[in-house]
């Protein structure tokens, strides 16, 4: 195709009726306060990792809400485990188990 | 030959349990690795048999460090263990002496008061009736004491004693039993034929008077022996196992055997070396604090005996060491629980390529604030202040954010994973070349100590800041303000740094007593090592805590620890301050440059 020197986007629509949430229903039957989450960021705002990398744990508990899971493996990998964002959590997140059990879900449904 | 049909429950019941022992003993040895196999055999020959026998006696028989803990509990176990190994002991002297040979089967000084009726013709006769008869009082008077702690625990001084499954409680009353019936059976051999010693014979003479002793007695010996039968067999299955291992947990320790991070033999020997004491339950205050009371240590070893061990269990665990301080066999609670979460937890997913390879500028002191610190600024500038006025040349390693020390996700059981970053650390402190690491995180602290083999000086700010203050680098003036210190558990317990704080501290304040300090201090809540029901557990706890702290109302509390500092401050009305802090604010230069500059604002506003 001719580049043109811009794209048209890929289609971004998702069907929540049809999308996999068994990762995300998984991490919530463990750790239920996964349900508390507002998505406010003040998590990534201090991570470590996100010092070096794009790392995002407020958009990866989003994707994986939404069942867009594919990337989830490689982005998860990154997490250090130091706990900070547990601590900044305004909504009380147990985001280490929470991370925890994402890596283990992963195991069992993707 | 001297038998009785009677005899056949015991000689079996101990013909069983020495083969069982044995298998056992011999499975541990042969899965350590040669190395280890090879110290267990030089071990043996070598005079550290000697301290193994001495520690065998001190703690295996008499308890002592039971009886440190809690001196009724420590009767109770010594009067068992003690009593009874004399019993055997002198029954065996007493009826080896009367038959004048040593080939007697073991029944024959077991039952010895059976066989022979007459008074004894041997040297000491009396004495040793009355030893038998002394030592037969002294294991009842435990029995009696442990009986009490089944129906009431506060007796003998415990909030709670150990919860038994069925299992437990048969081979509990199998031992229970044991005792009584040789009372009965010996004193009423002593009343048919007037032998005995203080107890028995008065006993004996008094059943004497109305019961029919000759059939009786009988039925009391068949008691006896089957009894100690049941016990017999019961023992490599239950609780009682203890009894053999601790001794072989003991020589381990002494011809120092290797410990692995990983569930291996020294941990199995551990495991079946846990005599469910109870000790540890109350220590823990996932318990007493926030009421979650199936994780203790007495129970997680179990489930491990068990193999059926519940992620749950493994889990909810504060790794605060606090039941491991006061375990009086000694058991490493800390790293079992760890070893166990690797089982569940040592998946190899993480990817840390991203992390970025510098080439440090070289130094002779590196500063480590950690993540945690980072997450207290407080803490952060007010070390930077300090190394900042002494003057001495340093590099802050992880100014622009750390790379995480590894430990959170070892505590998790990810020492897989943890091994990648600590990689990745180790790499700049060694290329920095410095021969100081100075670190403001105790979580830090013990696993660059423990885990990275650096062979340099790695030392907590609060260390370095009494070394500091040591060589006139800094001075302190006191303001005399009253402060409750709060030890960390992996500053404190951890690494045995409890002195360098409190010198610290007594220069900038008034340190005041606190009745929970050094190894028995309290766990502030906040531990990383423990996912399970955090926020609701942590709560709890830090609350309790504070007020503790806060008991004989001081200015403020001082911790060393910006996890501690973080838990803390959540709940008290107080102000909660790393040591860091106080001392950068109390330091000479800095009062004189405050004041300096106090003054010049003065003049400023007086000349406008
Ligand atoms: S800080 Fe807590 S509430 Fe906010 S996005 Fe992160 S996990 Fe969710
Ligand atoms: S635990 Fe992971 S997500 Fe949380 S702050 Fe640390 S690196 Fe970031
Ligand atoms: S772990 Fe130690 S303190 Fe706890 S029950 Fe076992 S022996 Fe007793
Ligand atoms: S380490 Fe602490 S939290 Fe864990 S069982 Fe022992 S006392 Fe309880």
């Amino acid at each position: 195709m001719v580049d043109f020197g811009y794209k048209i986007q890929a289609d971004r629509q998702i069907n929540l009726d049809i999308t996999n949430k068994a990762l995300a229903n998984f991490v919530k039957k463990h750790e239920n306060s996964f349900n508390t989450c507002i998505g406010c960021g003040t998590c990534t705002a201090t991570c470590s990792t996100a010092k070096f990398t794009d790392f995002n744990f407020r958009r990866l508990q989003l994707f994986i809400r939404r069942g867009e899971t594919a990337n989830v493996k490689a982005e998860i990998a990154k997490c250090m485990l130091c706990g900070k964002c547990q601590l900044a959590c305004p909504r009380g997140v147990n985001t280490r188990n929470v991370i925890m059990m994402i890596k283990k879900g992963l195991e069992a449904h993707v | 030959m001297n038998f009785a049909w009677f005899v056949l429950p015991f000689s079996l019941g101990l013909f069983l349990l020495f083969i069982l022992v044995i298998f056992k003993i011999s499975f541990w040895v042969r899965q350590l690795p040669l190395r280890d196999r090879l110290l267990l055999n030089r071990g043996i020959f070598s005079f550290k048999i000697f301290k193994v026998i001495k520690e065998v006696i001190m703690e295996s028989l008499l308890h002592r460090r039971i009886f440190k803990i809690n001196p009724v509990l420590g009767f109770m176990h010594m009067s068992f263990a003690f009593g009874w190994f004399m019993l055997i002991l002198v029954g065996n002297m007493e009826s080896r002496l009367y038959a004048g040979t040593e080939l007697n089967l073991p029944y024959y000084a077991i039952f010895f008061k059976y066989f022979v009726h007459q008074p004894l013709t041997i040297p000491f006769a009396e004495g040793f009736t009355f030893i038998m008869d002394f030592f037969l009082v002294l294991v009842l008077s435990g029995l009696l004491i442990a009986l009490s702690k089944r129906i009431y625990s506060r007796v003998v001084g415990m909030k709670r004693t150990t919860k038994l499954k069925p299992f437990d409680v048969f081979a509990m009353l199998s031992l229970w039993f044991i005792f009584p019936f040789r009372l009965l059976a010996e004193s009423m051999a002593a009343g048919m034929y007037h032998t005995g010693g203080f107890l028995t014979q008065p006993l004996g003479n008094f059943f004497a008077g109305f019961l029919p002793l000759g059939p009786l007695s009988y039925a009391m010996w068949w008691a006896y022996s089957i009894a100690l039968g049941v016990f017999f067999v019961s023992l490599p299955y239950s609780r009682y196992m203890h009894i053999p291992t601790e001794i072989v947990l003991i020589a381990f320790r002494h011809f120092g055997i290797r410990r692995t991070k990983e569930y291996d033999m020294f941990k199995d020997v551990e495991v079946f070396s846990c005599s469910r004491c109870g000790i540890c339950i109350d220590k823990c205050q996932l318990n007493t604090m926030a009421q979650v009371n199936t994780i203790q240590s007495a129970y997680f070893i179990k489930s491990i005996r068990k193999k059926n061990q519940q992620e749950a269990v493994v889990q909810n665990c504060l790794v605060c060491g606090r039941c491991q301080e006061f375990c009086p066999v000694g058991i490493k609670t800390d790293d079992l629980r760890l070893s166990q979460r690797m089982i569940f937890e040592n998946r190899e997913i993480a990817d840390f390529h991203y992390l970025p390879q510098d080439v440090p500028v070289k130094t002779d002191i590196l500063y480590f604030a950690g993540c945690m610190t980072h997450l207290t600024p407080s803490i952060k500038k007010a070390m930077l202040n300090i190394l900042n006025s002494s003057g001495i040349s340093y590099r802050f390693m992880d100014e622009d954010g750390s790379i995480c020390c590894g430990r959170p996700l070892m505590l998790s059981g990810n020492n897989k994973d943890a091994l990648k970053l600590m990689q990745t650390n180790k790499d700049i402190i060694r290329s920095s070349e410095a021969h100081t690491l100075v670190t403001s995180c105790p979580i830090c602290l013990r696993v660059f100590r423990e885990d990275y083999n650096l062979n340099i000086n790695v030392v907590h700010h609060t260390q370095f800041i009494e070394s500091m203050i040591a060589e006139g680098k800094i001075s302190l003036e006191n303001s005399g303000a009253k402060i409750s210190y709060h030890d960390p558990c992996e500053l404190g317990r951890g690494l045995g740094i409890y002195d360098e704080p409190r010198n610290v501290l007594s220069q900038t304040g008034v340190l005041l007593k606190n009745s929970l300090e050094r190894k028995s201090s309290l766990c502030c809540g906040g531990s990383i090592a423990n996912n399970q029901n955090y926020n609701l557990n942590k709560d709890k706890i830090s609350q309790q805590v504070v007020a503790h702290l806060s008991a004989k109302e001081p200015d403020m509390i001082a911790t060393a620890c910006p996890l501690c500092k973080k838990s803390l401050v959540k709940y008290a009305d107080i102000r909660v301050a790393d040591i860091a802090e106080l001392v950068s604010e109390q330091m000479v230069s800095n009062k004189a440059d405050a004041s300096r500059a106090e003054k010049k604002f003065n003049v400023e506003s007086v000349e406008a």
